[in-house]
């Protein structure tokens, strides 16, 4: 019964994923504090810079390995690493119901 | 509530909760840098006017009547100025906000000021078309109160007939438009045994967000404290289970709990520090630090009316009284933990000792704190006592009888 990884409903993420914003999130540029702010229900949360770019390919078409390659591509980094990372990022932000698939 | 809120190197996450207790909670280095000159989250009571008469009402004790609201034009420049000066998220609260006719047309500020829109609402008046225009006019999020999960409670707790079945509408109707939907359980020793149900019954709903909110007793619930505190092993199984819920349904619900500080030995960061983060404005225009500040008769509030938000943030004396450490006497004064918890809550301080200033009674470093659990858990011990109603006739009856503070250990 606790076993997490058989929630049902709870969104597994993998390299074939194709994550999406719920509408409900708002990615927003906070002018005011020069930072990017994402608002979610009596949530704010604070993206860093490749937070922000991760989430701005999450449209649903594209999947976790092609925003993978397009990040390795832009900051020359291995695609293997990078993947792995927007994996965690986004496996973390599906456990608090800010990412769906 | 602040443990789940970091996400992982790249995402600190900050939470700006109705709560009234609650505030603004989070990372403090990612919330100090949020708040530093404004604040990020503003609960707007648009009336005090509600079809509902809950005995723990979050609202003054002294309600406002409708003569003294804010008009709509006073509340839309208000969401405008709260957009320019920063401020990120808006709750429409009351009372029920739904009482006041122009609801849309202060969702409609609020969302072109840039806010993300809350409606904290009953839900018993709300009708589905009504709904509908509020979501196209920028309504970002709908948290609906549910009394209890049984039918008979919640008609009994809320005084009004009928009124879950109404609530499920209301609440399916917001996730079937896509919207996400905060469930909020106000929980007390009468559906303290349903926090399992009110889990079951937020998922099979669909709702992103659980708030088990322990009532906090001020105001309203300071009366009814009788009637209303649970036992300390109520309380504590109910937060054993909501930890295990939370682990389980990862991904499916999130769960925010707010805890009876009663029975804790640390005192809530209450607002995330006075003056910090959050702001209050009552249905007549008066903006408060927290919603419960006015039940702290030293202090003198402006009012949106008569001066700009910024200015009432950045000067006004009800902002400045207990902002930072500096107002604080001991044990708090000289506390590891000052810059953490900020002494606790200011309204509980004054409600239990009759000094603002003292360390908020919740704290087991108060001289109070051991009278003040004595006192919850004989509560707790005896049958619980019939509810005062939050209606205006029984404000005007409490206004009379003043309470004898508790005495400081020797």
């Amino acid at each position: 019964m606790t076993n997490k990884t058989e929630t049902p409903g709870r969104l597994i993420v993998s390299r074939e994923s194709k994550p999406q914003m719920p509408p409900y999130l708002k990615l927003r540029h906070d002018a005011g504090r020069g930072r990017w702010v994402l608002l979610a229900p009596e949530r704010i949360l604070t993206p860093d810079q490749i937070a922000v770019e991760v989430l701005q390919l999450c449209d649903g078409k594209r999947t976790v390995e092609d925003i993978a390659a397009k990040l390795a591509e832009e900051y020359s980094a291995p695609v293997d690493v990078i993947a792995k990372d927007v994996v965690e990022l986004l496996q973390d932000l599906a456990d608090k119901g800010y990412i769906k698939a | 509530m602040t443990e789940d809120l970091r996400i992982d190197g790249h995402i600190q996450g900050i939470a700006v909760d109705d709560e009234p207790t609650t505030g603004v909670v989070g990372n403090e280095d990612e919330a100090a840098e949020l708040c530093a000159l404004a604040p990020v989250g503003l609960l707007a009571e648009l009336t005090h006017r509600c079809p509902l008469q809950c005995p723990y009402c979050s609202n003054p004790v002294e309600l406002e009547g409708a003569k003294n609201e804010l008009t709509t034009e006073e509340w839309c420049s208000v969401m405008r100025q709260a957009g320019e000066m920063g401020i990120l998220q808006v709750h429409l609260s009351g009372g029920e906000p739904c009482a006041r006719k122009d609801l849309e047309e202060i969702v409609k500020a609020a969302s072109e000021a840039g806010l993300y829109t809350n409606l904290i609402t009953a839900g018993v008046t709300l009708k589905r078309d009504r709904l509908e225009t509020l979501q196209k006019l920028g309504l970002d999020h709908v948290q609906v109160s549910f009394q209890d999960v049984d039918p008979a409670g919640a008609d009994k707790i809320g005084a009004y007939p009928n009124a879950l079945q109404k609530k499920l509408d209301v609440a399916r109707w917001v996730t079937e438009l896509g919207m996400p939907l905060t469930v909020n359980a106000p929980i007390h020793r009468h559906n303290i045994h349903n926090v399992p149900r009110y889990i079951d019954m937020s998922v099979e709903l669909g709702a992103q967000r659980l708030e088990v909110a322990h009532a906090q007793y001020y105001g309203w619930a300071f009366l009814n404290r009788a009637a209303l505190i649970p036992t300390y092993e109520d309380t504590v199984a109910s937060i054993e289970y909501v930890e295990a819920a939370r682990e389980r349904l990862k991904g499916v619900l999130t769960i925010d709990m707010v805890v009876p500080d009663y029975y804790a030995k640390r005192p809530k960061p209450c607002m995330g520090g006075w003056g910090k983060g959050f702001m209050n404005i009552t249905p007549a225009g008066k903006v408060l630090p927290c919603h419960a500040a006015e039940s702290i008769p030293e202090l003198e509030f402006d009012n949106a009316r008569d001066r700009k938000l910024v200015d009432i943030w950045m000067n006004g004396d009800a902002f400045n009284a207990f902002r930072g450490t500096e107002w604080m006497k001991e044990p708090c004064r000289s506390c590891a933990f000052k810059e953490v918890d900020y002494g606790g809550c200011r309204c509980q301080a004054m409600a239990i000792t009759k000094d603002p200033r003292n360390t908020d009674p919740a704290c087991a470093l108060s001289p109070y704190h051991a009278e003040m659990v004595k006192l919850a858990k004989d509560e707790a011990a005896k049958p619980a006592t019939e509810f005062i109603y939050r209606n205006p006739r029984n404000a005007a009856e409490a206004g009379k009888a003043a309470d004898e503070p508790l005495v400081p250990a020797e």
